[in-house]
């Protein structure tokens, strides 16, 4: 209407409430009378299956390590007792039983410096020595041969410290290693291009077993007998160039989003390649490609699995010990399986944990 | 005149094989000058001071700047890039770092400032362009004329001789453009070497010394604003002069 005057209209709550619980149940699972059919079907269903699931895992289950009462319940009940016979070689796979605490205090060490290593408070400088002492600490409880302690050669060393090992060290060395692969396919040098995107494409184009396979059997081939370097250091090479390959794609995958406009004003503040990298790209490209760097990371800490086909043997392949050394416990390969799915879960669960927490973190710039 | 901080000399630039993106200019800026560039779009007015920070390179000519020839030599581009300031279309200022750590960046790893100083300096350059108090605000907080206002800011921290603005006012808001032309002219009243590429004829009209129409990767006709826009030479001039003043 022409003339009418303006009026502001002050603000006030929604007439139709969306939060809390009443309001969410009936948005998310009572909207109409389809989903409330499909929501107590899926509670039935899910209510059937966990209680077949607790009957067989708890109420019929046996806990005692002892092999006569397992096998009269197999069938009906799970057997949790082959995981207290056998828990100290599946975690600790072929590594002498009366060493086990070596491994033991090794690993603590490790994974204590690695949370250590996730929290804020604790980026500080000092960090770097306290990594080169816990690995040589590590590597040095481990191997043996000095300080009164026995040696162990590393094709005995096995389990859960493996596996752990492996991973941080693939994911420390093959980090860096992607970032500047990376970095090199977007190089404006044409050899340092064409070289990186060699790299990239041959491993891409095969398998990690035959990586590992290469690394431990053919590699020794090329060197003078006796000459060559550990199994355990060629695997972890190569664990380590494998997985490069991958995360310098993600990282790539980062580096292309980032405008061409940043580099330029970098640029024309007067900064150098590498400080522009540092300070400008680097940060913005990585932050953006969060959730596929973790998870590589997370595919690393599970690739791990494959170097038992060279005779290593990591948690997977300890449980295969465990289980097949005694015919009595061979037949409780599920409850071994659920076991250490629990331990892989744990560990990949907390990764992508953390990663939610990095996002969160790197996220705040963005925020209006 | 003195000899001149800026000079190009038969400059020629393509992109590709067959962009044959500035022809043939010649141009000497004298210190201190105000220049406008202007020219309608693709006529290679952006790419010509582009040239000056070699963010762009040429294939033919000379372009000396403060006394050093733009060529392959990295460390010689790096020495005129930290004389040189540069205020973008599109701001490009870095989002990761709060409007504080966007001033201080360059000082402190160009300039080898200890944070310290270079805190302070950057409080004063942002006291400037009054906007000292978002210093620890991210740049997508701010508003765009804002953010170009703190784009100036940065450029201005390593007290460059000269200052090169890529059509500054072209990405704002109507309501933005004047705070932005403000620190633009207060700027310009303090003696800097500027050279602007700008289609604001009234900024034009108020601080340049000269302003300098480009077509086609050509100066087609260079000039003091008050002839410039009184008696124009050229016919393309008249034209272009005619669309964009509306008259």
């Amino acid at each position: 209407m022409a003339g009418s005057i303006f009026q502001p209209i002050p603000a006030r709550p929604s007439p139709v409430k969306t939060e809390g619980l009443l309001p969410w149940l009936r948005a998310n699972l009572f909207g109409n009378w389809v989903n409330s059919m499909v929501t107590v079907l899926i509670a039935v269903a899910l209510g059937y299956a966990a209680s077949g699931f607790l009957t067989w895992g708890l109420v019929n289950a046996v806990f005692a390590p002892n092999a006569d009462q397992c096998q009269a319940a197999r069938g009906s009940g799970a057997c949790w007792g082959v995981i207290a016979e056998k828990f100290r070689v599946i975690i600790f796979g072929r590594y002498p039983y009366e060493e086990h605490w070596r491994p033991e205090i090794g690993t603590i060490l490790l994974l204590g410096l690695l949370i250590l290593s996730c929290i804020r408070r604790f980026w500080k400088p000092w960090l770097v020595p306290a990594w080169i002492g816990v690995l040589f600490a590590f590597f040095t409880l481990m191997a043996g041969g000095k300080l009164g302690l026995s040696e162990v050669p590393s094709d005995q060393w096995g389990g859960l410290p493996l596996t752990i090992m492996l991973a941080t060290l693939s994911i420390v060395f093959a980090y860096p290693l992607a970032i500047l692969v990376a970095l090199g396919r977007q190089s404006a040098l044409p050899a340092i291009r064409s070289l990186c995107v060699i790299y990239v494409e041959l491993i891409r184009g095969v398998p990690l077993i035959s990586v590992l396979f290469m690394a431990s059997f053919m590699f020794p081939l090329f060197l003078p007998v006796g000459k060559s370097p550990d199994v355990l250091l060629r695997v972890l090479v190569g664990i380590t160039l494998f997985s490069a390959a991958y995360l310098a794609e993600v990282v790539r995958g980062g580096l292309q989003a980032i405008p061409n406009g940043q580099v330029e004003s970098a640029q024309s503040l007067g900064l150098t390649y590498w400080q522009t990298q540092r300070k400008i790209v680097l940060p913005q490209a990585l932050a953006m490609v969060v959730p596929g760097i973790v998870n590589s990371f997370i595919a690393i800490f599970k690739d791990t699995s494959l170097v038992t086909i060279v005779s290593l043997y990591e948690l997977t392949g300890a449980l295969g010990l465990a289980l097949n050394s005694e015919a009595d416990w061979r037949p409780f390969k599920i409850e071994g399986y659920l076991f250490i799915t629990l331990i892989y879960f744990v560990f990949c669960f907390a990764m992508s944990r953390y990663s939610l927490w990095i996002e969160h973190q790197v996220s705040r710039s963005k925020t209006r | 005149m003195a000899e001149p901080i800026i000079s190009f000399n038969k400059v020629n630039k393509w992109y590709g094989d067959n962009f044959h993106v500035l022809r043939d200019i010649d141009l000497q800026v004298a210190a201190g000058e105000r220049i406008v560039v202007c020219g309608p779009s693709g006529s290679g007015k952006s790419t010509l001071i582009r040239c000056i920070n070699r963010l762009e390179d040429h294939q033919e000519g000379r372009i000396v700047v403060a006394g050093i020839e733009l060529s392959d030599d990295v460390k010689a581009v790096e020495q005129v890039r930290r004389q040189v300031g540069m205020v973008f279309q599109q701001f490009n200022l870095f989002p990761h770092l709060t409007v504080l750590e966007n001033l201080t960046l360059a000082p402190m790893w160009v300039g080898r400032t200890p944070r310290k100083l270079a805190e302070e300096s950057a409080m004063q350059q942002l006291e400037r362009v009054q906007i000292a108090e978002q210093a620890h605000k991210y740049p997508l907080q701010l508003s765009g004329g804002q953010q170009q206002r703190v784009a100036i800011a940065r450029a201005l921290c390593l007290t460059p001789k000269i200052m090169l603005f890529d059509e500054p006012t072209s990405a704002l808001d109507p309501e933005m453009i004047k705070e932005v032309l403000d620190v633009m002219i207060e700027l310009a009243n303090q003696g800097i070497t500027m050279i602007c590429v700008t289609h604001e004829m009234g900024f034009a009209k108020a601080v340049a010394d000269r302003v300098i129409f480009m077509d086609q990767g050509q100066i087609v006709e260079q000039n003091t604003p008050h002839e410039f826009f009184d008696h124009p030479q050229s016919e393309r001039t008249k034209d272009f002069l005619s669309k964009i003043l509306g008259g």
